[in-house]
């Protein structure tokens, strides 16, 4: 008996996408359709095709019982690998093997049904997912329970709240048991206090000894999640090792492509009502620099262009990232109770911080800008910045990195044992 | 090492994923997966008459009300002859097989597209989704069977022991039905124009059976070409089953057999062809 659970070979997937050139009569179509209807792949064809390589030749080996993360930018491949292992979508070249039952999770509430209620949801769901009925029967409790729904476990879904379908929804899948798990972006569900939920049921399923694979773009959960890490990028296997390593390597790539942030960016997102054009770092003199001193002033200034009549309701907002994916803090508009002052075609947008604390490392920003709440433009790799130097405490020393994120002003107070302060006396006491 | 790994480790089933994928069928997966097939279908029953007033009921008024207009139009008007049966009970014992099969290939056609946000996200085995679109009308047709019952005992027609032919009948035209699924559900996934043509199609395949008239009344040079329909083969079936009708000639019974043997097994291939790309073209 081999330990190793899933064993990949030159794994690849192409696409094609199809240039349809307008001479291309129905006739036309027709005759390669019948044809396609008995050659194999008969649909492809070869001229005016343009292929993409969604998955290259990737190999992996996984032992049982390890937990995997699988990172990489949107259209790296990460979800066509799960597809394949999930049997979902057959790769087009090389194999994979897969030793025990697979459960996958590519979205949480497949299969649900909005007129059934969150009982015949959870039996329904839980037969998509592979579960027996006994199975079901056995975690009824268990899962109603985790959802926190017992009161509204006979109301149809469609009467559910957001929060509530996706707790139900999670809770079922959480408790899928199989001894290797395909998951995908499960976690980020449902507010706050549920995510923590779902990040420790995460948590005790990667302790169960079960062969976990998991994309992710939260690097902070990847860390605690995964001891090792895949990064993949353009369909192929870049990087394999410890979570750390990987998530580096990825960081480093994304500042390296940072030049094109506003041109052909996958990672880009939104309907371009308002588009960013341009994303700069001041330093404390008012040069334009990416390298930054921890406790000068920074400034942060981006500059948009308006495409629609829209003038009010803009807001823009933006956010660092270090090294390790983690994000350290948000700058909004408005909670500062101000919005884009969009009078004119375009404009810039200053943000200034007084005295900056940031550990020294690697950063970057991820930019939005929203009209009326709805993403006008989201490049999660606006910048790419370094903290060199530390100012921030007189005596120019830091803290390491792995031991901070932030930079937090403080005062020291202290005293002789036998001048005790009435406070310090109070907690003795007690 | 934990629990589970060991407790599946030994006996862990091994799956193989490669480019090329078998075209057979694995009863033994289908078998495994018997517990969706049930909740897939109860889904559709369930889901089917939610939000409706009389519900269920509609399994019964449909046939009814096709009835009635067919007797009305049909029977008195241009009094079509019905074999020296009621017109009513005449037409409606090929109503129920024909409204079954209208039905299964009407909703089964756009199956995989209608769930395709289960293609996309898990994997079962494909051949499931047109094969519940193919069972779960014949709840409904259970419903209408109850009301033939009532009609029978109306029109004092008695029955005989050929009704023992009638599961025999009714899995020929499960069998049709599925065939037909089989090869439509995938091309429409490719080109949605499929689901568009379906309306017309079924009507003209319903004036290409005999519902509304008997099998005498197709000219005998015509009656082999005639009984490719495969639906000829499935309403006989239930006239003679039923009605007591002359034992359908083998000339009308074999070549459905055969239409719907050579259907299946093609249709199953196609399918089973068309699948890896299913998750890409939905």
């Amino acid at each position: 008996m081999s330990d190793i659970a899933i064993r990949i070979e030159n794994l690849s997937k192409m696409y094609q996408i199809v240039a349809r050139t307008r001479e291309e009569t129905l006739r036309d179509q027709l005759a390669t359709w019948t044809k396609s209807l008995f050659v194999r792949n008969g649909l492809r064809r070869s001229a005016s095709a343009r292929i993409i390589w969604a998955l290259q030749d990737v190999s992996l080996e996984v032992k049982q019982g390890e937990v995997i993360g699988i990172i990489g930018r949107n259209g790296a491949g990460k979800s066509t690998l799960l597809k394949i292992l999930s049997r979902i979508t057959g790769p087009d070249k090389g194999r994979a093997e897969i030793r025990g039952r697979v459960g996958s999770l590519l979205e949480v509430g497949t299969g649900f049904h909005f007129e059934l209620s969150g009982r015949e949801n959870i039996y329904l769901n839980g037969a998509v997912l592979g579960m027996k009925k006994k199975e079901i029967d056995r975690k009824f409790d268990e899962i109603v329970a985790f959802a926190d729904i017992e009161k509204f476990i006979d109301t149809p879904v469609k009467h559910y709240s957001s929060g509530m379908y996706v707790r139900l929804a999670f809770a079922v899948a959480a408790h899928l048991e199989t001894e290797i798990l395909l998951a995908d972006e499960v976690l980020s569900v449902g507010d706050v206090e549920f995510q923590k939920k779902c990040l420790g049921k995460m948590g005790d399923i990667a302790k169960q000894g079960r062969t976990v694979l998991f994309v992710s773009h939260n690097m902070g959960t990847v860390l605690t999640l995964c001891p090792r890490a895949i990064l993949l990028r353009f369909g192929q296997l870049i990087h394999d090792g410890p979570s750390e390593s990987t998530i580096k390597d990825y960081l480093s790539n994304l500042s390296a492509t940072s030049a094109d942030a506003f041109g052909d960016n996958p990672e880009r997102a939104g309907n371009g009502a308002v588009q960013l054009v341009s994303a700069r770092v001041f330093n404390e003199v008012g040069q334009a620099s990416s390298h930054l001193i921890a406790g000068r002033s920074a400034a942060f200034e981006f500059r948009y262009k308006n495409f629609s009549s829209e003038r009010r309701g803009i807001n823009f907002m933006f956010t660092i990232f270090n090294n390790l994916g983690i994000a350290v803090s948000t700058f909004d508009l408005s909670h500062s109770r101000k919005l884009v002052d969009a009078n004119g075609q375009g404009g810039v947008i200053t943000c200034h911080i007084p005295d900056l604390p940031l550990p020294i490392g690697e950063y970057r920003a991820g930019a939005l800008l929203t009209v009326n709440s709805e993403v006008a433009d989201w490049i999660p790799n606006i910048l790419v910045f370094q903290v060199d130097n530390s100012n921030f405490f007189s005596s120019g020393r830091n803290p390491p990195v792995q031991l901070s994120t932030c930079l937090i002003r403080h005062e020291w107070q202290q005293g002789d044992e036998l001048e005790v302060t009435p406070e310090l006396q109070a907690t003795r006491t007690q | 090492m934990s629990e589970t790994a060991e407790r599946h480790g030994a006996d862990a089933p091994v799956i193989y994923i490669e480019a090329l994928n078998p075209t057979g069928v694995d009863f033994k997966e289908l078998w495994q997966h018997r517990e969706l097939i049930y909740y897939l279908v109860w889904r559709e029953i369930k889901v089917r008459y939610k939000q409706t007033i009389i519900g269920a009921a509609w399994a019964i008024v449909q046939p009814l009300m096709t009835m009635t207009i067919f007797t009305i139009i049909f029977g008195y008007f241009a009094k079509l002859p019905s074999d020296g049966h009621p017109y009513a009970l005449f037409t409606y014992v090929a109503i129920l097989p024909w409204i079954y099969f209208s039905q299964a290939v009407g909703r089964g056609t756009n199956s995989l597209v209608g769930d395709s946000n289960l293609i996309k996200k898990v994997y079962f085995p494909r051949l499931i989704v047109p094969l519940c679109a193919a069972i779960a009308p014949m709840i409904d047709f259970f419903f209408g069977f109850l009301v033939l019952l009532g009609m029978m005992v109306w029109f004092d027609a008695s029955i005989t022991v050929r009704i023992i032919g009638l599961p025999f009948v009714l899995i020929l035209a499960l069998a049709a039905s599925f065939s037909v699924i089989l090869w439509l559900s995938p091309m429409n996934a490719r080109y949605r124009d499929i689901n568009l043509t379906i309306p017309f199609l079924l009507q003209v395949w319903m004036y290409a059976s005999p519902v509304v008239y008997p099998l005498s009344l197709v000219p005998p040079q015509w009656r082999f070409l005639y009984s490719l329909n495969p639906m000829v083969g499935v309403i006989e079936g239930f006239r003679w089953a039923l009605l007591g009708a002359s034992m359908p000639a083998l000339d009308t019974f074999a070549p459905a057999i055969l239409v719907v043997g050579a259907l299946l097994w093609s249709g199953v291939v196609f399918f089973r062809r068309m699948e890896p790309k299913f998750a890409d073209i939905l």
